[in-house]
């Protein structure tokens, strides 16, 4: 029972609730027959009023009085007198059955229903829920009740908007209230309301609203999701953005025939080109787009022929994404050798891209870049005295500087591009820089956990701001700290604060060449199968989470290894990816690796020293495309056939992400489930696979 | 203390059957559908399932169906989307799905979905997201989700989301956890989680766990066993269970029991009840997190693997439901059908001895 203590009852009280009971029970009996015969008369009905203000909630109850008010109204003598003594008797049981019980979902729909059959009383309304209102602030039927009612009675916004203003000034802890505060903001600034224009300066109020809040007991968490928002409203920007590209503007690549890349130089530019002939093109949103066709998005080149297939990187069967890919198939371009061939890349040009929000991309934007073939495309050669890949420290040397004047970010060149509106952009700058000093002001009075969060928070918008206003990644030494701190001050959200550190060091990391430039590494063997690429090294960096894919888009081997990784979120969008590290963290199912199976030229994959099969239960099921989800079709009969003699439980999971890759090596040992009958059925899985746990298959 | 007293709550809970004439009983008769469906799970979640007299309950979760297709909470009372998703998930549970004529049951659902997307919890035309995780969780179950407007479904429920990341019952209406758990698991079965702002609602949802370690529904209110519920499984939807502490939450549910007389109440020293001591049951025994909302679905599919290739198959730790009506009343009408699910099999625990 909610909130009853727990003492047994006393003897009067068992027999009193016992012949409550029975008249309950013969109440119920009572009202069905006369709800199966359909009987409305007087003495009916006030049987069931007596019902319903027991039993509020059941439904059947309800219908019956609604067939009963039917019933009167459809009498030919039926005048408006009438018409209103009837729904106002309706209106009268309610509001009694209320009294008994405040939280009746069945109760508060019969006073919609009847006020919809002609609201004569509406007025009475607002009185009501005022007396309801004072007696539970957060009751969220009520509150729900009061949005019907105001919409029906069509009363302002900017009236309702006062109303949480009174109600937030009485208790400024009322969630509730906040939560309408937001929305009935958002309404009055989208349609640009009289005295809501321009946002700057409403959001400027809110401001300072809030703080009254907030400063009066930092621990109150009322205020402090209003205040997230704020920050948000200051500075999100509707409109899509494109945020980075592959290759990027201005770029020159080099296109290798074949997989080694003798004497060739070292350069991030420098891409081995997959088995398949197929070069891919990336385009990296701000947020989820559809629309992205080769009517909305130009390529220009002498070498191409025919149009373009965009394909949305989505882990489900969606038309929208934040990430789109294309192909350039270098077969068919019949590109001669030597030869240097420009590509231009236009969008935003016409309308047809559109977020989930609805808003356009309406910035036109160019992508240009070379493209330099240096050999003949041939099939590779099957086979030939490959060597497995290595991870060993020794086996990588450090890069010392970049050559030439390689652009692997197009961050830059596209954030500055993308500032419309310059003067809004100052405006949000300001805003954030003084609401910073509030809040460092705040925590050298109070060591308060909101506030530090808030306070990491400012900063990282701060940093994120194009880099007119603010130098990039400045404070992230800052909001590191403050996420440690956090860890200690609040250590059941721990886990929370570690997530949010991991993201803000890595996006120090990648958000300079020069910050980068450390964890960049290359082959020493030169005759290794993938000297020439760049090896990104992220690993021992305590990374609980990875983001920033925007900076990474240009990685083909990328080693994670020895962190406490256990989801890979978003590394879809490395569409260049050949060669990944995951081993030594904390990845505990399958499903937990979906991402990788859009990543089409991933070859080599280690996984050892995991969680995978660890747990019975693989909470994250839910999260990938599979047959549960009814969003694919999953391969029954291939999957039959292959797992045969096997557990088909214990793989089906294993089957959904190895099925779509063509890896030639894996590493999955020191895994539970990594035992011989499982590597039996991976082989039959990746027919492609040389090289397993290690060990080289005949 | 320290651990789950088991056999007191096993106790407890069949101590309830006796106690059919309860107040609380009587005034849940409607919910008697629902609390079907939370029985039966409690009972296979203690792995009691194949005590009950399969054909009986089959049968009464039939007579309660209606010409329309839909079901009534019980014999005789109006069919609603509500006891339709417990009584498909009932039968489903023994494998009995090929008693009801699919068509019918979908065709009811189907008549439900309005021209925004939303749907109606019967023809009186109340609106809520809870229908519509309700009709999707359903029609998924039955696969037929291709029988209605999932795009228009979808949008709906995005049409809910709200400032805090979280969802309402209609648009503008306030994030509450029990909300957020319908919205999220209706994302879920279509494949549309992409859509929920995982960082965001995750913040939110893991700040419901306040100090004690147990979690509230909204901010600034008590902690509850039943509301820590819903988050956890919200939780585990959008990936970000870790973000709580499964170690504080397992000692505040443990706090919640009564050790003298068995079952686990909504917070520590209050009265205990059933609807408490299935979550907090659910919620300590491992594997410490029961998969969320499609565990039926979940369950199917793996019968399917069964039959397929004659293998063996367990489940471990399963047990979830619809977040049915007001979250205050539930637990009775669990009451009600434990009693319901007991006698059946006390009945025929007696007949063997």
């Amino acid at each position: 029972m909610h909130g009853r203590p727990r003492k047994p009852l006393k003897q009067e009280d068992t027999s009193a609730l016992s012949a409550k009971t029975q008249n309950l029970r013969s109440l119920q009996s009572l009202f069905l027959t006369n709800h199966h015969n359909r009987i409305y008369t007087k003495e009916a009905l006030d049987l069931n009023a007596k019902l319903v203000e027991n039993n509020p909630e059941w439904h059947t109850a309800w219908n019956y009085r609604k067939l009963a008010v039917q019933h009167f109204l459809s009498t030919p003598d039926s005048n408006p007198d009438y018409v209103k003594s009837i729904l106002d008797e309706e209106l009268r049981v309610v509001e009694s059955a209320l009294r008994k019980n405040f939280k009746s979902y069945g109760a508060w729909h019969h006073r919609k229903w009847v006020l919809s059959k002609g609201h004569s009383s509406i007025d009475n309304e607002l009185r009501l829920l005022d007396a309801f209102q004072k007696a539970d602030p957060r009751n969220f039927h009520a509150w729900n009740y009061r949005r019907f009612v105001t919409a029906l009675m069509k009363r302002s916004d900017e009236d309702e908007l006062k109303y949480t203003e009174e109600v937030i000034g009485d208790n400024f802890s009322n969630y509730s209230a906040w939560h309408n505060r937001s929305i009935l903001l958002s309404n009055l600034l989208k349609r640009k309301a009289e005295g809501y224009f321009p946002e700057e300066d409403v959001l400027k109020e809110e401001y300072e609203l809030v703080h009254n809040a907030i400063f009066t007991d930092p621990d109150d968490q009322s205020g402090w999701f209003y205040h997230l928002w704020l920050i948000d409203q200051t500075v999100k920007i509707d409109a899509p953005l494109l945020v980075s590209s592959w290759p990027s503007h201005g770029s020159s690549l080099t296109l290798q025939g074949n997989k080694c890349l003798h004497g060739s130089g070292l350069s991030v530019l420098n891409c081995t080109l997959s088995d398949t002939g197929k070069f891919p093109i990336i385009l990296y949103f701000s947020q989820a787009v559809e629309g992205i066709n080769s009517s909305t998005v130009t390529v220009k080149s002498e070498v191409l022929t025919g149009d373009l297939v965009w394909k949305p990187l989505s882990k489900i069967n969606s038309n929208t994404a934040q990430v789109w890919v294309t192909y350039l198939n270098i077969g068919d371009m019949e590109p001669q050798l030597s030869e240097t061939y420009s590509l231009e890349i236009s969008l935003g040009h016409s309308k047809g891209i559109v977020s989930s929000s609805g808003y356009h991309y309406g910035h036109p934007t160019q992508i240009a870049f070379k493209l330099g073939i240096h050999a003949a495309y041939e099939e590779p050669a099957k086979g030939q005295g490959e060597k497995m890949t290595s991870w060993n420290d020794n086996d990588f040397q450090r890069i010392e500087h970049y050559q030439e004047s390689e652009s692997i970010f197009s961050t830059d060149q596209l954030t500055s591009e993308n500032d419309q509106n310059q003067t809004t952009s100052i405006w949000c700058a300001e805003a954030i820089v003084k609401e910073i000093i509030e809040f460092r002001e705040l925590l050298s009075e109070s060591d308060c956990k909101l506030g530090k969060l808030t306070l990491a928070r400012l900063l990282s918008a701060l940093d994120s701001l194009p880099s007119i206003y603010a130098k990039k990644m400045l404070h992230a030494g800052e909001v590191i700290e403050l996420y440690d701190d956090l860890i200690k001050l609040d250590p059941i959200h721990s886990l929370y604060y570690k997530d949010k550190r991991s993201l803000t060091l890595l996006h120090q990391i990648t958000s300079t060449r020069e910050t980068l430039l450390p964890y960049c590494h290359y082959y020493k063997d030169a005759t290794e199968s993938i000297a020439g690429h760049v090896c990104l090294r992220l690993q021992n960096l305590s990374l609980s989470r990875i983001g920033c894919f925007e900076n990474l888009l240009w990685v083909q081997t990328l080693d994670l290894s020895h962190n406490e990784l256990g989801s890979i979120e978003g590394l879809e969008a490395m569409q260049l990816l050949s060669c990944l590290n995951l081993s030594h963290n904390k990845f505990g199912s399958f499903t937990a690796l979906a991402p990788l199976r859009l990543l089409t030229s991933l070859k080599v994959l280690n996984i050892s020293c995991n969680k995978i099969g660890s747990h019975s239960i693989d909470t994250r099921r839910y999260l990938c495309s599979s047959p549960l989800t009814h969003t694919e079709k999953f391969a029954w009969d291939r999957f039959e056939t292959l797992v045969g003699s096997f557990n088909a439980t214990k793989f089906w999971e294993a089957f959904l992400i190895f099925d779509s890759l063509n890896l030639t090596e894996l590493d999955i040992k020191g895994n539970e489930v990594a035992d011989e009958n499982f590597r039996l059925f991976l082989v039959k899985v990746l027919p492609t696979l040389k090289w397993l746990d290690g060990g080289e298959l005949s | 203390m320290g651990e789950l007293a088991i056999d007191k709550h096993v106790r407890y809970i069949v101590s309830i059957e006796k106690r059919k004439d309860d107040f609380e009983s009587v005034v849940m008769e409607h919910l008697r559908m629902n609390g079907a469906y939370w029985g039966l799970t409690a009972l296979d979640l203690m792995g009691k399932l194949d005590a009950v007299d399969v054909d009986e309950v089959v049968s009464w979760v039939l007579s309660c169906q209606h010409e329309s297709g839909g079901f009534g909470g019980n014999i005789g009372h109006d069919p609603h989307i509500l006891y339709t998703l417990s009584a498909v998930q009932v039968l489903a549970l023994f494998d009995k799905l090929d008693v009801i004529d699919v068509d019918k049951v979908t065709n009811y659902i189907v008549s439900l979905q309005n021209e925004d997307g939303s749907f109606s919890g019967d023809i009186w035309g109340e609106i809520d997201t809870r229908f519509s995780y309700i009709a999707i969780c359903c029609l998924s179950i039955l696969h037929q989700l291709d029988q209605i407007n999932v795009e228009k479904a979808v949008k709906y429920i995005l049409s809910c989301k709200n400032m805090d990341g979280g969802f309402g019952c209609t648009p503008g209406g306030e994030s509450h956890a029990g909300q957020i758990f319908c919205c999220v698991g209706a994302l879920a079965i279509t494949g549309s989680l992409d859509l929920v702002d995982k960082d965001l609602l995750g913040w939110w949802l893991c700040e419901r766990q306040v100090k004690s370690g147990g979690l509230n529904g909204r901010p600034e209110k008590l902690p509850d066993v039943c509301y820590s519920w819903w988050v956890l499984s919200s939780l585990i939807m959008i990936d970000r269970v870790h973000w709580i502490s499964k170690e504080k939450l397992i000692r505040f549910i443990l706090d919640c029991q009564d050790m003298e007389n068995g079952g686990i109440s909504d917070r520590p020293d209050d009265a205990v009840d059933v609807f408490h001591t299935y979550f907090g049951v659910a919620g300590s025994l491992p594997p410490f997190f029961c998969p969320p909302p499609l565990c039926v679905i979940d369950l199917m599919f793996i019968r399917y693997c069964a039959k397929n290739f004659s293998s063996r198959v367990s489940v471990v730790g399963f047990g979830t439901s619809p977040f049915l009506k007001n979250c205050d009343y539930p637990y009775q009408g669990m009451a009600v059908t434990t009693n319901f699910t007991h006698s059946t099999y006390s009945r025929r625990e007696t007949k063997i001895s």
